[in-house]
């Protein structure tokens, strides 16, 4: 048996002579292939490179934004993804693994720049600041807009697939109380998300939930859970396209965007109100090109810039000089722009603390264990 | 040709060094630094403090998350009995086919390894959902033969109902044997391989029947591999996240999905360390007792 396995010294030589060959081959490819020609940059900023690093949610910027950047300044944008805030909050946990421009959400903003992960913004360096709607300028989680940049804001509400409801369900009961639509029903499976609104149907506010208030909540779900098909990771349009659900807890970005495949389905905020959203442009803590991250978020809040990209990714801007420059189409869009009077019942989430969030987290996972 | 390791100890240094060197600086340190956590507490909303506390084993204990083990256990240990069953069929015929032949059918068993789980996944996900391929090939032969009743002058069937074949624990388990056959049926076709034909041609000759062969003589004598099988099919099912995140249904939570909203959602790190290892004894647990089953098996054997 060990002639088998028996290794000549000189065969293993070879052998690792053959790998160290391959080793270097390998780099020398890498090395040829980053020495592709570069362009030079038209106008330089100081002392920190071409580069920007910027981390940012799947489809959420205009196909050309990037580019029509690096033309205009010569920044060199390299793009990464989260899929979660949760995602982005634990990567930034054990310090800045080298981005430079963020965009987390309203609560954590207010969570990350409590944990010392965001740095304060230089309105001087973002002039563009001036096409913001007033109402987005002083927001309760981040007062005086001193972290954080409006890129788009969203509300929750029902996406429904209009062939298979009996009236429009504009009310959280068809999805909370109601055995209408049983194995049909499709919610987020985020915590706090789904607390908050069950709180807010229940006539409460979306913030300060007592503790005591959380059972009642959690009985209400778990008895509902029959009826409920999936708890989805904020893909709920694609379980509404599919046909795999008829009723979905949803972002109306999100079904503003299907909509136009399927005519069939539509979106409504409920009565009650719902919880409102606003995704954010923040710079880390420990960004390696801070100037270059003021400029990139000075460029997206341009009006054309802010145009083009909300043209794509569908969602309500907070722009309003780039609202300005979009069709009818958009602006009137009810699902898109829900009405003043339905607005006027939606609220931001603040952050609560982490021992509120742990609570919400029990609650879930008591409810899908039940 | 024969070499003492002792006399040729530079190159013995040099082939383990490495691998024991990566296996240290990336697997044990940070496993360890895991462990620390374990014992920990938050402070604030970055920061742990290591306090030596057992809190966090504490809360794990409870009987919500005890619960969600017991879960995790039943369904691995489901999906590992439902791998045996189809695997050994599976990997006794591989043992009889021609020569030519066994290459190519071992070549089809591993070829899923190819594409990325995620990939696989969601693949699944388009043949089970309410639109999915199952359910249109359904509804297609449910609509002709409807058809073909009426033409025969019979009353036509009702309306196809599609079946709820996606979101619920059906969903999780056929998911977890699909990913996880292959991991059943290697071991067991290696073990088979071995077998010595003779010992059937006798347990033939002398009269036992098929059946009795099977259980008799091959499965016995198989043993160790249907050991290392089911070993190496349960422990990675019991750690499954992805499949009952994608395929799950509102009550599919496996333990694997709580630890992970511990380290994103909920953002308590000391506690998902310690769910994390409370699994990980498990599976020591289960390795444990394989040795001891293999160990039992040599000494009554010799």
């Amino acid at each position: 048996m060990a002639s088998k396995i028996d290794l000549s010294k000189r065969s293993l030589m070879a052998a690792l002579g053959a790998s160290g060959a391959a080793a270097i081959g390998l780099s020398f490819a890498g090395g040829l292939a980053g020495c592709s020609p570069k362009p030079a940059p038209k106008d330089a900023s100081v002392g920190e490179g071409n580069q920007l690093n910027f981390y940012n949610w799947d489809t959420y910027i205009g196909s050309n934004t990037l580019a029509d950047f690096k033309t205009d300044t010569g920044i060199e944008v390299t793009i990464n993804l989260f899929a979660t805030a949760d995602e982005l909050f634990a990567k930034f946990k054990a310090g800045n693994p080298g981005f430079d421009v963020i965009v987390p959400p309203n609560e954590f903003v207010t969570r990350m720049s409590q944990a010392g992960m965001l740095m304060a913004l230089d309105h001087a360096k973002i002039p563009n600041l001036k096409n913001i709607d007033p109402a987005f300028l002083n927001p309760e989680f981040d007062p005086g807009r001193k972290f954080s940049m409006p890129y788009t804001w969203s509300v929750l509400g029902i996406g429904y697939r209009k062939s298979k409801v009996k009236a429009v369900p504009d009310s959280w009961k068809y999805l909370f109380e109601s055995e209408d639509y049983k194995g049909r029903i499709a919610l987020l499976s985020e915590s706090g998300d789904l607390m908050r609104l069950a709180a807010k149907y229940r006539g409460h506010s979306v913030n300060n939930i007592p503790a005591e208030m959380i059972p009642s909540l959690e009985a209400m779900l778990i008895k509902q859970k029959p009826f409920i098909k999936a708890f989805h990771d904020d893909n709920g349009q694609d379980l509404l396209l599919a046909k795999d659900v008829d009723l979905v807890m949803e972002y109306n970005g999100d079904i503003a965007q299907i909509m136009n495949e399927d005519p069939d389905i539509d979106f409504v905020v409920p009565k009650e109100g719902s919880l409102a959203n606003s995704d954010t442009l923040c710079i880390p803590t420990g960004a390696a090109h801070p100037n270059n991250a003021h400029a990139f978020i000075n460029y997206l809040l341009d009006a054309q810039v802010g145009a083009d990209i909300t043209k794509q990714i569908l969602y309500p801007t907070p722009n309003a000089a780039a609202k300005a420059l979009m069709p009818e189409s958009y602006r009137s869009n009810p699902v898109i722009f829900p009405s003043k009077d339905i607005m006027a019942k939606c609220e931001f989430s603040l952050f609560e603390g982490p021992e509120k969030a742990r609570l919400f987290e029990e609650a879930m996972t008591r409810i899908r264990a039940a | 040709m024969e070499q003492n390791w002792k006399r040729a100890k530079a190159i013995f240094a040099t082939v383990l060094g490495p691998p024991l060197a990566w296996l240290l600086l990336f697997f044990l340190i940070p496993l360890a630094i895991v462990w620390v956590y374990s014992f920990g507490t938050n402070v604030g909303l970055t920061q742990i403090a290591f306090t030596g506390t057992f809190s966090n084993y504490a809360r794990a204990i409870e009987p919500l998350y005890v619960g969600i083990f017991l879960k995790s256990v039943g369904v691995a240990g489901l999906t590992t009995l439902l791998c045996l069953i189809v695997g050994f069929p599976v990997a006794l015929a591989i043992t009889f086919a021609p020569d030519r032949l066994k290459a190519w059918l071992i070549l089809l068993v591993m070829l899923p390894f190819w594409t990325n789980l995620l990939i696989r996944t969601y693949a699944l996900i388009a043949v089970l959902r309410t639109e999915g391929y199952v359910n249109l090939s359904l509804g297609w032969l449910w609509t002709h033969a409807s058809g073909l009743m009426t033409m025969v002058g019979m009353s036509p069937l009702s309306s196809f109902q599609p079946l709820e074949l996606l979101h619920n624990n059906f969903a999780v388990v056929f998911g977890l044997v699909y990913v996880h056959l292959p991991f059943m049926v290697l071991p067991l076709y290696s073990a088979l391989d071995r077998l010595d034909r003779s010992l059937l041609e006798a347990s033939l000759d002398l009269g036992a029947g098929h059946v009795r062969t099977m259980l008799m003589v091959v499965v016995p004598l198989a043993l160790p591999g249907i050991a290392s099988g089911i070993l190496i099919t349960f422990i990675p099912a019991l750690g499954a996240y992805l499949t009952p995140d994608l395929l799950g249904g509102p009550d599919s939570q496996m333990i694997a999905n709580i630890i992970e909203r511990q380290f994103k959602r909920a953002n308590d790190w000391p506690f998902g360390a310690a769910l994390s290892f409370l699994l990980m004894y498990m599976t020591f647990i289960a390795i444990a007792l394989q040795a001891l089953l293999a160990k039992r098996k040599t000494q009554a054997g010799s």
